[in-house]
């Protein structure tokens, strides 16, 4: 939870009216309505499953509602290997979620190759979708995971969201142009 | 049957055939328009029902003939394995014949190795890359390619206008990335040998 300053509420003063910033309003509501897409693309799918389950429990902060599709969801967890071959789909996958959205890049793989130093790995996620967290091990631990969803909640509340709702477009999609994929 | 045995019954049935060195199972060598004919012998008339591998050999540039493809045939009934290599006919642009009309399952497998080694497969159904994308212009297992990949474009060309990324070859840092044996779990994330250098820094002289 945010301090109370960050509200800018003190219910011994104001009693029963909150005055506040938009800003912070808007993204009050938003930082507990992330609804998160597993991209998942190797092991550290695996701890994002044990993450959603009732041990560790993802919900009680509040981004529990993971869903497959991108049109429904504003945070991809890009949880595993990214080879260069996939990199377009991920890319793709992107481009699709609706605005706001907010790439979490989850362990070694998705943030820097990790150990994967070879000719097919793309050597992070970063260098095709803006990530906004990234989370270290191999694979990291739910605990890891949630508490890397509660930095990306931290930073959802600096977002000077009013603003980016006047902007048309945050990241913008690429335009098609025809790929250089071969045929057979 | 002893394997010995197997063995000179198999180089006298197929005369054209070689034995070839091996620590384990019987091996032969035969020639690559012989490799069909050598198959579907050992499948139809001695048992060898399952093909479990099908694979390749890169000898080095220098080499010729420089590759050589590699079938495992196995008897379900037997319980034995049988290896069948055979030279590919040219170094520069080898070809093989396909196994697949005896050995469906040899589909995959022979798009593996075509995608690996650039060997063609003559009567194979799907001659397409399967592991990299169609347009890659390299073949990775050959000697001459490095672990670490060489600089190329991304398979969509949108998707690279917009994100200004290239097929980079990838730090090696000293090689193989692994994870510590010793020290505090918190310190032990993966990493490579030598620190001193990565993509944003160039390795030192």
């Amino acid at each position: 939870m945010s301090t109370e300053a960050a509200y800018g509420y003190n219910s011994k003063v104001e009693g029963e009216v909150i005055v506040s910033k938009l800003d912070t309003v808007v993204n009050w509501i938003r930082k507990h309505s992330v609804w998160p897409m597993p991209m998942g693309l190797a092991c550290c799918a695996i701890e994002l499953m044990a993450s959603g389950g009732s041990r560790f429990d993802i919900s009680r902060f509040g981004m529990e509602v993971m869903r497959f599709s991108p049109r429904q969801s504003d945070c991809m967890i890009v949880s595993g290997t990214v080879t260069y071959k996939m990199a377009e789909v991920v890319r793709r996958i992107y481009d699709q979620m609706a605005e706001p959205k907010w790439v979490v890049a989850m362990g070694a793989c998705a943030s820097t190759g990790g150990m994967y130093r070879s000719y097919a790995v793309l050597q992070g996620v970063d260098r095709i979708v803006p990530v906004d967290v990234y989370i270290s091990g191999c694979p990291p631990r739910p605990e890891a995971l949630l508490d890397g969803l509660m930095k990306l909640q931290d930073q959802i509340m600096k977002e000077p969201s009013v603003s980016n709702l006047l902007k048309k477009d945050m990241h913008p999609a690429p335009k098609a142009l025809k790929t250089t994929a071969i045929a057979h | 049957m002893s394997e010995d045995t197997f063995l000179q019954d198999l180089l006298k049935r197929f005369e054209y055939a070689t034995e070839r060195a091996s620590l384990d199972d019987p091996a032969i060598q035969v020639p690559a328009d012989k490799l069909v004919e050598t198959c579907r012998v050992l499948r139809d008339d001695m048992g060898f029902d399952l093909l479990t591998d099908s694979t390749a050999i890169d000898w080095g540039e220098e080499a010729s003939p420089r590759f050589t493809t590699i079938a495992h045939l196995f008897s379900t009934k037997n319980k034995e394995y049988v290896r069948i290599a055979s030279d590919c006919i040219d170094d520069l642009e080898p070809t093989i014949p396909s196994l697949v009309p005896l050995f469906p399952i040899a589909n995959w497998l022979e798009r593996e190795t075509y995608d690996m080694f650039g060997i063609r497969y003559e009567g194979h159904p799907d001659m397409r890359r399967i592991l990299m994308w169609e347009g890659y212009p390299y073949y990775p297992l050959r000697k001459e390619f490095p672990l670490a990949g060489i600089e190329t474009e991304l398979p969509a060309a949108d998707i690279a206008e917009v994100t200004q990324t290239k097929v980079i070859p990838a730090p090696m840092m000293g090689g193989p990335f692994h994870a510590p044996q010793t020290g505090e779990m918190s310190d032990r994330e993966p990493r490579g040998a030598d620190q001193s250098w990565n993509e944003q820094k160039e390795k030192p002289e």
